[in-house]
């Protein structure tokens, strides 16, 4: 590796050829301030916050996108360049509605932070104020453009990470927004609302449709009997919003916090995720032994499934029909759960905790009725929780660990990995090789599976004698890759595992938001972090495997009969709708 | 195609392939696409944008970026006469501006609009090198100068008589 000597505000560094003044400055121990810069995702230069001044170069240089060469030297603290950059955020300022004591990003705003380190404390411009219509129509993301201060960090994400491509720059001047083309809400489009244009949005431009009251209002009304259950990924990236470190697990923590909050019992996602590993992986076995379409999908991440219904509606056969575990948890709980515990089903007020705004989505299904009611009646991010716990004034890192209710609070460690990405096929694996042949897993780590952000991994297991061929893949942009293969009939797998978010759910778009310099001066990706707690929950659970769930056995002794038999069908497993790629209208 | 309504000729789409086969790929070409796509279909409407989205593999969001920030492009239907106004330096500091007012009164529609009926739009630009007549305002490809607004509702008349006719 070619290294050069920079020098930057009088100390000198050595970095790697090719990096830029930007990242060589943070190696001499130097913050820069940025707003449009996010590290793997957004290059641009286009903001001027990170302005510097370069010896021997006429202008100020953006230092983002600044290229560092031998014997550089660049200051990054003068009067010139503290005058530039505060001229650059009051500007933004000076268009930017000043409501930071109500706004959800108050206290996580990437410009507040900007304003607050310049000490900006009067705006010196004035003038016309932008008056966009906010896009709150989908039941998942809310855009205000008005709180946008194009940085385009979600039109990146949208376009390079997951490849859906529905947001850009639109317009000029004054009257330039980034929103999706024709003026479109984010409903009305093949947006998959999986929310990682949430998690970059340095503002409140975009965030999660806030669903908390509604759960509050469910708590507060007496004949209501309120349950609770949350995914694999939020025991672990609740965690940060309470200040404890990246990867931490905290189920113990947060079933103790929900009960504090008065929720009637608190259950726990990972059991339906044992349930759908028995159906899926069923299911996969019966699509093999009878020529069922191959390869099987997996269907647990509702923004994948939203995309291959508007991106690939003509392959939606090669969907697991198995519902995801939140919706199998929705269909349960007001059907099992009330016939083990004398409760009323139509009292039962279902809310989910989810690290996904795409959940919201699901939830609001119209297919999603099987139990004769809404399935799931709100679920709410892994944010919109902690905000909930804070209202709450608990005081979560102090609290004791306590247990999930039965019979629907007990899961295994194949089902506390589906939060990641190979997870789902790693845990079905698991149940799949052990049904199939009989014998016990010689090693239950599958590390063949598990991959990293936007990778895909590919193995070959060994079903006694009959090789199977599996996929993983995360982002929208990989899951492309091989739904191109899938549909020009040249991907030789069995099963595929697909995943929405960076990463599977750790990333999703539901999950704590890490501004730029975290990311940047974190040691490794926060979402490996994450995942990485996952895989130690799964180690340290005495149960690994979902068929060995005992509370899995008896609900299909006492309630469902066999895997993929009558009740399973009609509980658990649903259907797809075919959607159009785009929403034109026609002018004539 | 997206657009089923068959209101657009088949024949115009086979000359928007022509014009994508031609620079298919060529990098940085979208905008001469997009220009020639405006040229065949005279706007560009949502589903000659997709159509230019899935032959060239450009997002669509990227090509509405385009034609929204160019005031060349349109996405509305031209009428049957263009009014072109030229507000150039010397057409401006002759008064085109006055023209341009005195148009928008007269059909009732602002820049970039269509009359109801299809007949008028009215468009601006800089500069047809004509200055020499400044101020000038074309009515499709024919140029009119050494206008004052008083001879706009004239130039008007004479259109819809002519349509009469």
């Amino acid at each position: 590796m070619e290294m050069v000597n920079v020098m930057i505000d009088g100390v000198s560094v050595q970095v790697e050829a090719g990096s830029t003044v930007l990242q060589a400055a943070q190696k001499a121990g130097i913050n820069i301030p940025t707003l449009c810069y996010l590290k793997d995702v957004n290059q641009l230069g286009a903001c001027r916050v990170c302005l510097v001044e370069v010896k021997g170069a006429k202008a100020l240089q953006p230092s983002c996108v600044y290229p560092v060469r031998e014997g550089l030297e660049v200051y990054t603290n003068t009067a010139k360049v503290r005058e530039a950059r505060k001229g650059v955020v009051e500007l933004l300022l000076s268009n930017h509605p000043s409501d930071c004591l109500n706004c959800v990003r108050s206290g996580n705003c990437e410009l507040q932070q900007l304003a607050h380190q310049m000490g900006i404390r009067k705006v010196r411009f004035t003038g016309e104020q932008s008056t966009f219509p906010v896009d709150d129509r989908s039941v998942a993301i809310v855009r205000d453009p008005n709180k946008c201060v194009y940085c385009r960090r979600c039109e990146a994400v949208c376009k390079n990470v997951q490849g859906v491509n529905i947001l850009g720059g639109i317009g000029r001047g004054f009257n330039s927004i980034v929103g999706p083309a024709f003026g479109h809400a984010l409903d009305e489009i093949n947006c998959t609302l999986c929310g990682q244009c949430i998690n970059v949005c340095p503002t409140g431009a975009l965030a999660e449709k806030d669903d908390t009251q509604k759960v509050w209002d469910a708590l507060a009304d007496e004949s209501k009997h309120v349950v609770v259950q949350f995914s694999p990924a939020v025991r672990i990236a609740i965690s940060e919003e309470f200040g404890l470190p990246y990867g931490t697990i905290s189920t113990g923590k947060l079933v103790a916090a929900l009960r504090r909050m008065g929720f009637n019992k608190v259950f726990d996602t990972n059991w339906s995720a044992d349930l759908t590993i028995m159906e899926e992986g069923n299911e996969l076995l019966d699509r093999l032994q009878n020529g069922g379409t191959l390869p099987m999908i997996t269907s647990c991440s509702p923004g994948w499934v939203k995309y291959c219904e508007n991106h690939y509606p003509e392959q939606l056969g090669h969907l697991s029909t198995a519902k995801s575990p939140q919706a199998m948890f929705g269909a349960m709980v007001k059907t099992y759960y009330p016939q083990t515990d004398g409760i009323d089903p139509a009292s039962i007020y279902s809310v989910s905790v989810m690290p996904c705004t795409a959940k919201k989505y699901e939830a609001a299904r119209p297919e999603l009725c099987d139990s004769g009611y809404r399935d799931v009646d709100a679920v709410i991010t892994v944010r919109e929780m902690a905000r909930m716990i804070k209202q709450a004034g608990i005081d979560f890192v102090n609290l004791p660990d306590e247990e999930c209710d039965a019979p629907m609070g007990l899961g295994t460690g194949a089902a506390t990995i589906f939060g990641t990405t190979g997870g789902v096929m790693e845990a079905a694996l698991r149940t799949v090789y052990e049904v199939v042949t009989g014998k016990t897993l010689p090693r239950l780590e599958l590390e063949d599976v598990r991959g990293t952000m936007g990778e895909i991994k590919e193995a070959t297991i060994d079903l006694d004698g009959t090789p199977v061929k599996v996929a993983v893949a995360n982002t929208l942009a990989r899951a492309k890759e091989i739904m191109e293969e899938v549909k020009a009939g040249t991907a030789d797998y069995t099963f595929i595992e697909i995943m929405a978010c960076p990463n599977g759910c750790v990333g999703g778009g539901g999950t704590p938001i890490v501004d730029a310099l975290t990311r940047t001066k974190l040691p490794e990706d926060y979402r490996a972090l994450r995942a990485k707690g996952l895989y130690n929950d799964d180690e340290n659970l005495p149960i690994r495997k979902s068929h060995e769930n005992p509370f899995i056995t008896a609900v299909y002794e006492n309630f469902l009969g066999e895997p993929l038999g009558h009740k399973s069908h009609e509980l658990l497993h649903t259907h797809y709708t075919p959607r159009k790629k785009y929403n034109l209208e026609c002018n004539d | 195609m997206a657009c089923t309504c068959g209101g657009h000729n088949e024949a115009l789409f086979a000359q928007l392939d022509k014009v994508i086969e031609q620079h298919k790929d060529q990098k940085g070409s979208l905008i001469s696409v997009l220009h020639k796509a405006q040229g065949i279909f005279g706007y560009l409407p949502e589903e000659v944008q997709a159509y230019i989205a899935e032959k060239m593999d450009v997002p669509l969001s990227e090509i509405y970026g385009v034609v929204t920030f160019y005031a060349l492009f349109t996405m509305n239907k031209k009428g049957k006469y263009t009014f072109n106004v030229c507000l150039g330096t010397a057409c401006y500091v002759k008064g085109s501006g006055k023209l341009l007012e005195k148009l928008q009164e007269e059909l009732g529609i602002g820049v970039g609009e269509t009359t109801e009926d299809g007949m008028f739009s009215i468009e601006c630009c800089r500069c047809v090198g004509a200055c020499g007549l400044a101020p000038v305002v074309t009515i499709n490809d024919k140029v009119h100068g050494h206008l004052v607004p008083e001879d706009i509702p004239a130039l008007i008349a004479e259109i819809k008589a002519a349509e009469q006719n």
